[in-house]
């Protein structure tokens, strides 16, 4: 999937229009499927869900339990956070590889501010996010305004904001132990037996959900993954729009970051590498095109949750997580697949 | 009152091209003005100045008296400029409504009101008598639909007092384009100026109230189209006479009896319903009929670009499960796509590479190396013999203009040298000299033995080259038509005639 990226990228760099487009418009269609086409794939994917949640039951009893149920979403919570931003990078027809060592950088900025300088909590949490969020700027400012592929420049900030997290904390972890009422940031239960990072996964997802539907920004995340030659001769300064998108997908990336540190109740600078990967694979499950134009943060949720309720289950069947990445690499080039069906399909079986 | 637009001076250099050499021109308010040269005169860079995509690298732009600078897009809408560009900028992912209204919304705060969106859009296409839906996806409509969502696009502003429209027809039926001209009278008379670009002469008599003529660039003049002829407008293009433009009758010959193609039944999921026809040696046969008829699509299904649900697809004799393109050029069938942009070109890549793309095969050693040199030759005896206008065959097929892309496709397949070929729309957006060339070029390919499909909405290139008409309508074959008994009336009569019964 990474390396396929890179040529799309390439190709994607100059202002032509994003490829793809020809098996959307060949000739005299029915507009029948065009709001059908989305609704499905996130049917399957949650189909998918089902399935799995089914078969992993029969398979072993320990499955579904009160408290495996919550480590599931516990586990998904992360990843879905990163996920739930970088959807809208997807979408505008970007990638982020930066998602997963930029949330450690968040976390050892929390961890600084809050272990090592003994500020008040707010402060941190505020001070990880901030972080986030200039991450998140400055990719955009290399995308939009030096316009450099998106893959380059957020495979550069991958290294940068790796090594700038070992160097901050000194390569040692930082330890949440000293304050108070941290890892009740994620561990806490506001409503019992939901931790409350599954909490804040779910009303971020709904806030993005929200802005990706009903606002002016989420119109223009599609438009510009759509098309941006056609969106920038519309007379809109595409530009900025990119840079606010990935300015976004930043905080969602610091939010991640201090979510991350409260669950481990420490800020670990060796992790955070593969994240990126995961995230990216639960939207792609999700549906969203890595093509841009199309995509929704309902199907990236469910394909957050696939990818963990994969692996919880291979894991209580006592499969090794070795063969455990090879399934979910499989699931995703079956997700991928399922989409190219469905498109065809949709498109009474249009070009090769 | 002052003058609407004045443009004085305006030049322009690309790499390689001077695009645009002191050229200028006036606009009145309620006028419409036919900016016409040959392709890659320098008419859609012309307006890209005025719209705010490029900016000129001398003159001036002077609206009702005071001199303007044009810095973006933005800035063209905020000076009342709207455009309908030649190559079609629309999102496909976004619908109707979103794409006409893009960068517009209405919105309280940053929440969109998609319900008024909806309703503006039903608006105003009810206003412009276009049967869409606003909540339709762009993508999923055929590209003369498109084409209506550009112009309804540019016609949404409601300031607009200078409208350009680079070849807006040309995508759209003879129907549509009727609409799309009472629209422009009715704006007109409104005060609106409007710029309008075409290749298509009979359409600047119908709308036109003076013209302005550009030839590589420069400024030839500016005639009231009343006072001028066809032959002095396209003598004015050319810089020199074109012979026999319009007076080249064809000399019927009957197909000989040898068939090379033979369709029988065709038939797809969504469209076609029993297509049938018999394609002969040496025979060039037209299709004819209203945009979304099936010539497209029956074509796509003989090439195995879409699958067929019924039928059968036999050539020379011999019945064939064609699966798709690659098959179809081993069996010697080319198919030369209407939609030039998404289909025909590698846009990234140079005339050489683009031109050698359907016959790689003759052009590598048996070790699977490029002949590089054989294939820039070829490229270069295309350029000359087809007039493709390019600095080099190493300019990227980007930065031709329209036309000369339409060539650089046609040279990629003439260049494979196929026993059947099927051209959609050939001379969509082609000026007038360089369309006697690919009118010749198909008279020689037909007289050296070809077989020749030419599906194309321009009826008169129709009449003037086709042995035989096959008509279509709705995905069905309504007739066919030898060419001395047919004229304009009696193929319009059967392109609509399933629409007509369903209507009635
Ligand atoms: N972005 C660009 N880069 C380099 N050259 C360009 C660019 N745009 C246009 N040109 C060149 O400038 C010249 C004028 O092109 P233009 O598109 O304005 O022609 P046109 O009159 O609109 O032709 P057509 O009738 O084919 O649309 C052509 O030689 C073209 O190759
Ligand atoms: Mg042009």
């Amino acid at each position: 999937m990474t390396t396929q990226r890179t040529d799309e990228d390439l190709a994607d760099a100059g202002t032509q229009s994003p490829p793809g487009e020809s098996v959307a418009a060949a000739g005299a269609r029915t507009g029948r499927f065009a709001g059908l086409g989305q609704g499905l794939q996130q049917m399957l994917a949650f189909g998918t869900l089902i399935a799995l949640v089914i078969i992993f039951f029969i398979a072993s009893p320990n499955f579904l339990t009160i408290s495996n149920l919550s480590s599931i979403l516990l586990s998904t919570a992360v990843i879905g956070i990163l996920a739930v931003g970088t959807t809208f990078v997807i979408i505008t027809g970007g990638i982020d590889l930066s998602l997963g060592t930029a949330m450690t950088l968040c976390s050892v900025v929390t961890g600084l501010l809050l272990a090592n300088a003994g500020l008040p909590l707010p402060v941190g949490v505020l001070g990880g996010i901030a972080m986030g969020a200039l991450v998140g700027l400055i990719n955009g400012f290399n995308v939009a305004i030096l316009g450099l592929p998106p893959f380059i420049a957020t495979l550069s900030m991958m290294l940068v904001a790796q090594g700038l997290a070992l160097v901050l904390s000194g390569v040692r972890p930082i330890y949440f132990n000293d304050v108070p009422g941290f890892s009740r940031i994620a561990l806490g239960e506001i409503i019992p037996k939901v931790p409350n990072a599954v909490l804040i996964l779910f009303l971020l997802a709904l806030v993005a959900g929200i802005i990706l539907r009903k606002t002016i920004l989420g119109r223009m995340t599609y438009a510009i993954g759509s098309n941006e030659e056609a969106t920038r001769l519309s007379g809109i300064n595409t530009r900025r729009w990119t840079l606010a998108i990935y300015t976004l997908a930043g905080v969602a990336t610091g939010v991640a970051g201090v979510v991350l540190a409260a669950r481990l109740n420490s800020a670990q600078p060796q992790l955070g590498v593969g994240y990126e990967l995961q995230a990216i694979a639960a939207v792609i499950i999700g549906g969203t095109s890595l093509l841009g134009g199309r995509g929704s943060i309902l199907g990236t949720i469910i394909g957050a949750l696939i990818m963990s309720v994969l692996i919880n289950g291979l894991r209580i069947l006592a499969i090794q997580t070795e063969w455990q990445t090879v399934v979910v690499g499989m699931v995703v080039l079956i997700a991928v697949f399922a989409d190219n069906l469905r498109k065809r399909r949709a498109e009474g079986g249009a070009h090769k | 009152m002052s003058q609407l637009l004045r443009v004085e001076g305006i030049s322009k250099e690309f790499p390689g091209v001077k695009a645009l050499d002191g050229v200028n021109f006036e606009l009145d308010r309620g006028e419409v003005l036919a900016l016409v040269g040959e392709n890659g005169a320098g008419k859609s860079t012309l307006m890209k100045i005025l719209s705010g995509i490029y900016s000129p690298d001398a003159g001036r732009i002077v609206i009702e008296d005071q001199e303007v600078d044009v810095t973006g897009p933005k800035a063209a809408q905020q000076l009342g400029i709207s455009i309908i560009h030649q190559e079609m900028n629309l999102m496909p992912h976004l619908t109707v409504a979103q794409n006409i209204f893009i960068g517009r919304e209405p919105r309280t705060g940053p929440w969109l009101r998609d319900a008024e969106l909806n309703r503006r859009t039903k608006q105003l296409l009810d206003d412009l008598g276009v049967h869409l839906l606003p909540t339709q996806n762009v993508g999923n409509l055929t590209v003369a639909s498109q084409q209506m969502v550009e112009i309804a696009k540019a016609l949404s502003f409601e300031h607009t007092k200078i409208l350009i429209m680079d070849e807006p027809t040309s995508a759209i039926s003879i129907s549509e384009t009727q609409v799309l001209f009472r629209l422009i009278r009715s704006l007109r008379d409104r005060g609106v100026g409007i710029v309008y670009i075409s290749h298509r002469m009979e359409e600047l008599h119908q709308i036109a109230d003076r013209v302005t003529v550009l030839r590589d660039g420069q400024y030839v003049g500016t005639r009231r189209m009343d006072d001028v002829t066809d032959d002095e407008i396209i003598a004015m293009m050319v810089g020199r006479e074109i012979s026999a433009a319009y007076d080249d009758r064809q000399e019927v010959r009957t197909g000989s009896a040898d068939v090379v193609l033979s369709v029988r039944g065709l038939s797809t999921k969504n469209l076609l319903r029993d297509v049938s026809f018999d394609l002969h040696r040496g025979e060039i046969l037209g299709f004819a009929g209203l945009m979304g008829a099936g010539r497209t699509e029956t074509a796509r299904a003989i090439i195995g670009a879409d699958p067929m649900s019924a039928g059968t697809v036999t050539v020379e004799g011999r019945e064939l499960h064609i699966s798709g393109p690659n098959v179809a050029v081993k069996h010697g069938i080319g198919y030369l796509p209407e939609d030039r942009k998404r289909h025909g070109l590698m846009l990234e890549q140079d005339v050489t590479f683009n031109v050698a793309m359907a016959s790689l095969s003759a052009n590598k050693t048996p070790l699977g190396f490029l002949r590089e040199g054989r294939a820039r030759r070829v490229a270069d005896s295309f350029i000359k013999s087809l007039r493709i206008k390019t600095p080099s065959n190493r300019t990227n097929v980007k930065t031709l203009s329209g036309g000369n892309q339409q060539k650089v496709v046609i040279a990629k397949w003439l260049a494979r040298n196929c026993d059947v070929l099927i051209f959609d729309e050939p001379t969509r957006g082609i000026d007038v000299g360089a369309k006697e060339e690919i009118y010749k070029l198909i008279k020689q390919l037909a007289d050296d033995g070809k077989a020749v499909i030419m599906i194309s909405s321009e009826l008169p290139e129709v009449l003037r080259l086709s042995h035989r008409i096959v008509v279509m309508s709705q995905g069905r074959v309504t007739g066919t038509l030898s060419p001395d008994k047919a004229d304009q009336e009696s193929i319009m009569k059967l392109a609509t005639q399933n629409i007509e019964e369903v209507a009635a």
